[in-house]
């Protein structure tokens, strides 16, 4: 793979390109070989060609002898958004916390393998590799709202501290575009102060997101973030994806098949901690090349 | 209370179905065990009330028939074997204050980093290793801790501040602070690994590290169960006899220089009741007096640590 060019030459940052066939030439079952022959979705026509922002080559998982990931392959590609789907248990979830390293927080699990973020080619599961630095250029929102116990401001302003941000303007500033940009500053710009405990759940799920988003990562991953919404949050949740798309590389854990259908770009099936299939969501929905995904698509899986 | 036949809404017909004599079975089950419960519930309050009832009935008379409680609160002596006997409680005060803001200052925070180590740094085995080793602590009878304060703790003291008189309260504010430690850790541990790993996992997703997740996130969501830690620390300090009794001396001294000897309310209590006392005597009643300054104080700290964890509870 042509990724040490990138790591020599990293202002080169649509390097390399998933539609270039030198990316693929070593890896015979790599999902690049989907990316290649992937027609862009059609309301996206405008959007420069996808790049990777995090390639995913032959992961392994384990928790103690228990091998939750067999031998992924996997692009997430920058300014779109990847869902991945699958029944309960298929690993979606520990593939997904595997990004940021979360997996690292309980004794016992293991990684295999390598997820390159690009452009600095840096392996995250390495275990030379800070977990800590990784984390902070890649974001995590979760299943349930998880507000820290501090006012509104403070749980926004908390990963421009940890990153050393002291001066009150500039964290009034980037906290104020945080907000706008999750469409909850109108809502909540008299309360700053008050605890974030006493919004809603759809809102403290938008805090979560803004509080992510603040600390500008390179990556979000959401896992499963309107599980515990309801229908008019969960739109607004979506609509927000659709924008944070602009900006991150997104990867999205769902179990809602409309969601993934509105919402994301590329979308992967897994089951029994394999991929089974992999392209654009408008293929994966209306011609998936596997029967299993077809099965689980089409609402007739098992 | 209802009876149990209001209960029922079935009519007294000699055949009723099955289902029926269940559901009459099941409510009598209810009403019993309800009532049970409810006794027990009550004894307890019974019990606080009478607590409450003979304290202020004994010294109802102290305060008529020996000492005005103006004077109690504000007289600066407290002499009561004298000729001339005098009750100041302030002296009495100062000591308790004093041995317990010493016992806290080295309770409180070291209690709470123990808490925090074990429950956020430690690993499995050493936490369950530790956690026994420090309940032990609590095992250990107050009067041992006491001569340990007097033939330990204090000539080791008196190594580092000079003339520290045998008998002083820093050595034994110290100890009781040791003695306290256990409480406070064993509480706000079970509080902070009470806070839901979701909460956890967000800040380490942001980017934090241990000990900012365990300060920043898990210490303000757990405050609420740990302030309740706090408050058993406080009214253990308050309350403590033993040990102030055997190495903080037995003499009223209105002072707040820890280095000094000087006598608390529970050991003036300690002292008095050894005596030949005759019932009804001031000396007896004034036990009471003691005793009823006594529970202000707690009550004070309880209620205070009651708002607090209102103030600072929190719904995750």
């Amino acid at each position: 793979m042509n990724l040490a060019a990138a790591d020599e030459k990293p202002v080169e940052r649509r390097i390399p390109a998933i539609a270039d066939p030198a990316v693929n030439g070593s890896m015979t079952r790599s999902p690049l070989a989907y990316t290649n022959n992937m027609v862009e979705p059609t309301r996206h026509e405008h959007d420069a060609p996808p790049t990777p922002k995090v390639t995913v080559e032959s992961l392994n998982f384990f928790y103690g002898a228990v091998q939750a990931l067999h031998n992924l392959s996997f692009v997430l590609a920058e300014n779109r958004v990847t869902a991945l789907i699958g029944p309960s248990g298929c690993g979606k979830s520990t593939f997904l916390r595997c990004f940021n390293r979360i997996h690292d927080l309980y004794p016992g699990t293991r990684y295999e393998g390598r997820i390159t973020l690009h452009p600095s080619g840096t392996n995250i599961i390495d275990k030379s590799v800070d977990p800590i630095e990784m984390r902070m250029r890649i974001g995590m929102v979760f299943q349930k709202p998880n507000p820290f116990p501090k006012s509104i401001f403070e749980n926004v302003a908390y990963g421009l501290r940890l990153k050393g941000i002291t001066n009150k303007n500039e964290l009034c500033d980037r906290v104020e575009i945080a907000l706008k940009s999750t469409a909850i500053w109108e809502e909540v710009k008299h309360r700053l102060h008050k605890s974030a405990y006493e919004m809603s759940g759809g809102q403290q799920q938008r805090l979560c997101i803004a509080r992510t988003i603040a600390a500008e990562p390179e990556v979000l991953l959401m896992d499963e973030p309107c599980s515990a919404l309801d229908p008019i949050a969960t739109g607004k949740i979506e609509e927000l994806i659709r924008e944070l798309r602009k900006k991150y590389a997104v990867l999205i854990v769902t179990h809602n098949m409309q969601q993934a259908s509105r919402a994301s770009d590329y979308t992967a099936f897994m089951y029994l901690g394999k991929i089974v299939e992999f392209g654009p969501t408008q293929q994966i929905f209306t011609n998936p090349t596997v029967k299993d995904t077809e099965d689980y698509v089409t609402g007739r899986f098992g | 209370m209802a009876t149990p036949g209001a209960l029922l809404d079935v009519a007294p017909t000699v055949d009723r179905d099955p289902i029926a004599r269940l559901v009459q079975r099941r409510q009598w089950t209810n009403f019993a065990a309800g009532s049970v419960m409810f006794a027990a519930a009550a004894s307890s309050i019974v019990v606080t009330c009478s607590i409450v009832g003979i304290l202020l009935f004994e010294s109802i008379t102290f305060f008529t028939q020996t000492v005005s409680p103006i004077d109690f609160l504000t007289d600066t002596m407290w002499t009561p074997q004298f000729a001339n006997p005098r009750y100041g409680i302030l002296p009495l005060v100062t000591g308790t204050l004093v041995t317990t803001f010493v016992a806290l200052s080295i309770a409180l925070p070291v209690g709470t980093i123990v808490a925090m180590y074990l429950s956020e740094f430690a690993p499995h085995a050493v936490r369950e290793t530790i956690k026994p080793l420090l309940e032990m602590l609590s095992a250990v009878p107050t009067i041992i801790y006491g001569y340990f304060a007097l033939q330990f703790m204090t000539p080791l003291l008196q190594k580092f501040v000079p003339g520290l008189p045998t008998f002083n309260m820093l050595s034994a504010g110290i100890v009781m602070g040791v003695m306290i430690i256990p409480y406070v850790s064993s509480l706000s541990e079970d509080a902070m690994r009470s806070v839901p790993m979701l909460l956890r996992e967000g800040a380490y997703a942001m980017g934090a590290n241990k000990v900012h997740t365990g300060f920043h996130v898990v210490f303000p969501a757990a405050f609420s169960g740990i302030a309740s830690a706090y408050v058993l620390g406080v009214s253990r300090a308050i309350g403590e006899t033993m040990i102030v009794a055997v190495s903080a001396g037995m003499q009223a001294n209105l002072t707040f220089d820890p280095r000094q000897p000087a006598e608390t309310i529970t050991a003036y209590i300690v002292q008095v009741s050894q005596g030949d006392l005759e019932h009804g005597s001031p000396g007896y009643q004034s036990i009471f007096a003691a005793g009823i300054t006594l529970f202000a104080m707690t009550l004070t700290f309880n209620i205070l640590g009651h708002q607090l964890r209102k103030r600072f509870r929190q719904a995750y």
